[in-house]
């Protein structure tokens, strides 16, 4: 039996060593040119944000399309992963987590639900993962969250708000009662909105705010002042129909003041559904028209193809199903600002999440474009909130009808924190 | 090994178990172990109180929602450090119990069930009226500086994991020795013949406020755990959702076992996980995850109504305290 001896030389080793560090080096080249960047989606698929959830998957799924379609991000094609968050913060954490930790996920995208955004975003900044959110709420801007946390896509409500006031002011009256959700979203309206009134020299009279657990709403009605000239009328979740619908047997066919509402309380409701027929004439604050406007931007015909929605809003599928028209927009830019940041930033992987982020708090002006079917958008990196035009819509015939829009600085407001001074 | 010896090492070998698993698991799962663990605490408490007590609350999210709040407003308001907030957080939620108590346990069976119901939902209603203060439905996240236990830091995964694991422990080792205890066996004689106990001298209502007040202080703990280890309080914590999943947790591993709990705890994360999974190569099962767990739960009480451990304890593992 011969009996062989490993007996290497030095240059010998050097050499094995350097092949095989090469060797060992290049999968990982290989798979960061070649592997989908993948991007996490929490999303409302069950609990109180169903309704929006659906049509955000939808939104999201058709601007990945489109973004594949166009050669990826920085070569690399996009994956979403959708996980559902339950509408609660806890399984919203949950949820940031395993999209990170276990999925892999680059960044992570947030959804409409305040409490699920707030709930959410400290397991964000502990992960140190992006958590571009599409909540609309104030709490990004406040200074409530944290670096990691930025909303890119949709107008937050206290601009909105602000935006409204002269409009109603100087069209529909000066005296106004508010009906609003007795939880923090309403408390914005209420807020905002009664100071943004006073500033136009109007007032709020009344402010009746409904308990979230509520199913039945015709004893607040009853609280609305007779003096009243404008009713300013917000609701969100399961009971939205139950409530335009009591507002409408409230009223019957006498005299009732001006109507003003945020289409919060129309979403995924057809503005032709029978009882509703007192809306005629009355106006609602809408982001992204749902009927497209006679002088819509010339990306409108496209995107609504994209998303499969008609020009008055529905499914083209299923008229009956009518979109989350002026919110989920928010899914659709949130995604090419990642895009648009991943690009900027040169993001090759998790490492440069932070390169990623300071990508983002250095973008200003975002243009009209397909990547913003809403309207341009200046995005401010110290709040890590984004502002944009706003929509004013009256029921004509049955269709919300755009009657005015507003300019970017109606709804302009002090900053109240700089997040770029804190740390990573 | 001796029959009263056996109890002690299982608990020590769970704990150990765990101990491991949060060592040698991937940050997802332990950090969703680190969850299961403070929920299981919740669970132990609802299981002292319905269990061994016989008490059928749903009004337990009030208590797990006056841990939350203790600790997550003092951390707050008074930048108190998570040790103390810890500990008001475990008053907060015993005392809310006491109060609670003495009240709802004038009633029993069906009626104590919905007086605790109530309780819960003017709870969850209070919240929301002090939203200024409590941040309302949406909440607030915890300042970073209120997360750190002894120069440890809460929001980083090894001392979240250990001190997940060190409350649980305590939890878990005070359970099994206070149903061992005198009082424990009170506490059964109230779950199996109330009348019989008072005829033998003990006094019905001290056991049950007693029980009932020892489940608030876990929930407290529980409660202020979650908000200072995970960096968020919010009035979900005192939705009815949080009455029903103990009794779910306490249902699936067994009702009146210690370990049952955490058993029942860690079983329907295990399902949720799973059609979460399955949901993504299945898109039929998307938002199922409560159907499937609804259905798990059928499957339980037609074939096992004790739950898992009490089904086992049944059918020959009698020493399972």
């Amino acid at each position: 039996m011969t009996k062989t001896t490993f007996n290497p030389t030095r240059r010998g080793l050097l050499m094995a060593g350097g092949a095989g560090l090469l060797t060992a080096a290049l999968p990982s080249y290989v798979a960061a040119q070649g592997a989908p960047i993948k991007i996490g989606f929490q999303l409302h698929r069950t609990g109180i944000g169903a309704s929006y959830g659906r049509w955000y998957e939808r939104t999201a799924q058709a601007a990945l399309k489109l973004i594949n379609d166009g050669g990826g991000i920085n070569g690399r094609p996009v994956e979403i992963l959708f996980d559902d968050d339950a509408t609660d913060p806890a399984r919203g954490a949950e949820v940031v987590d395993k999209l990170t930790q276990s999925d892999g996920c680059e960044v992570v995208m947030g959804t409409l639900f305040s409490h699920v955004v707030i709930g959410s975003a400290p397991r964000a900044a502990e992960l140190k993962v992006p958590y571009l959110v599409c909540s609309e709420g104030y709490h990004v801007a406040s200074g409530m969250l944290n670096r990691w946390t930025l909303q890119p896509g949709i107008t937050d409500v206290r601009s909105q708000i602000s935006a409204m006031a002269p409009w109603v002011s100087a069209n529909l009256g000066k005296k106004v009662a508010m009906i609003f959700p007795d939880f923090a979203f309403g408390y914005d309206h209420r807020d905002f909105f009664t100071a943004a009134m006073v500033a136009q020299g109007g007032e709020v009279i009344a402010q009746i705010a409904v308990p979230p657990t509520e199913t039945s709403f015709t004893k607040y009605f009853a609280q609305i002042p007779a003096e009243t000239e404008v009713l300013y009328h917000v609701m969100v979740g399961p009971g939205v129909l139950t409530f335009v619908k009591e507002l409408g047997e409230f009223y019957g066919s006498g005299a009732k003041p001006q109507m003003f509402g945020f289409i919060d309380s129309l979403e995924a409701v057809d503005t032709a559904t029978p009882g509703l027929e007192f809306l005629e004439g009355t106006h609602f604050w809408e982001a992204h028209n749902r009927v497209k406007p006679a002088d819509a931007g010339e990306h409108e015909a496209a995107y609504r193809a994209a998303v499969g929605v008609d020009d008055n809003g529905a499914s083209v599928s299923d008229a009956a199903d009518v979109a989350t028209y002026s919110h989920m927009f928010s899914t659709w830019e949130t995604l090419f600002a990642i895009k648009a940041g991943m690009e900027a930033s040169g993001y090759a992987g998790p490492a440069d999440r932070q390169k990623f982020v300071e990508a983002m708090e250095a973008m200003t002006d975002m243009p009209y474009g397909i990547e913003r079917p809403q309207g341009a958008k200046v995005f401010n990196g110290k709040t890590h909130q984004v502002f944009g035009s706003q929509n004013i819509s009256q029921v004509q015939g049955g269709k919300l009808v755009r009657v005015h829009q507003t300019l970017m600085e109606d709804g302009a407001y002090p900053d109240a924190v700089d997040y770029t001074t804190m740390s990573f | 090994m001796g029959e009263s010896v056996k109890p002690f090492a299982l608990h020590l070998a769970l704990i150990l178990a765990l101990a491991v698993a949060l060592a040698v698991l991937p940050p997802y799962p332990a950090t969703m172990l680190a969850r299961i663990l403070v929920l299981a605490v919740f669970a132990m408490g609802y299981n002292l109180a319905y269990g061994y007590t016989g008490l059928l609350s749903l009004g337990h999210a009030l208590f797990l929602a006056a841990g939350v709040f203790a600790a997550g407003l003092s951390a707050q308001f008074w930048g108190l450090s998570a040790g103390p907030a810890l500990l008001l957080g475990v008053l907060a939620g015993g005392g809310m119990a006491a109060a609670v108590g003495l009240l709802a346990l004038r009633t029993a069976g069906v009626s104590f069930m919905i007086v605790t119901l109530m309780f819960a939902q003017a709870g969850y209603l209070t919240i929301l009226y002090f939203g200024p203060i409590t941040g309302g439905d949406e909440g607030f996240t915890l300042p970073a500086a209120s997360r750190v236990i002894l120069g440890f830091d809460m929001s980083t995964d090894t001392p979240r994991f250990v001190a997940a694991l060190f409350l649980f422990a305590i939890g878990l080792l005070v359970s099994l020795a206070l149903v061992r205890s005198p009082f424990g066996r009170s506490m059964v004689a109230m779950r199996e013949n109330e009348e019989r106990s008072r005829m033998l001298g003990i006094n019905p209502f001290t056991v049950k406020l007693a029980a009932l007040v020892i489940s608030g202080l876990y929930a407290g703990a529980a409660g202020a755990a979650y908000a200072l280890l995970f960096g968020y309080a919010g009035a979900n914590f005192a939705t009815i959702q949080y009455s029903i999943l103990p009794m779910l947790y306490v249902l699936l591993g067994g009702a009146g076992t210690t370990i049952g709990p955490f058993l029942g705890a860690l079983l329907m994360f295990v399902l949720i996980e799973g059609t979460s999974r399955l949901a993504r190569l299945w898109p039929v099962l998307e938002g199922m995850d409560y159907f499937v767990i609804g259905a798990a739960l059928v499957v339980l009480v037609l074939f096992a109504p004790r739950g898992i451990l009490g089904t086992l304890r049944e059918r020959g593992l009698k020493w399972l305290p």
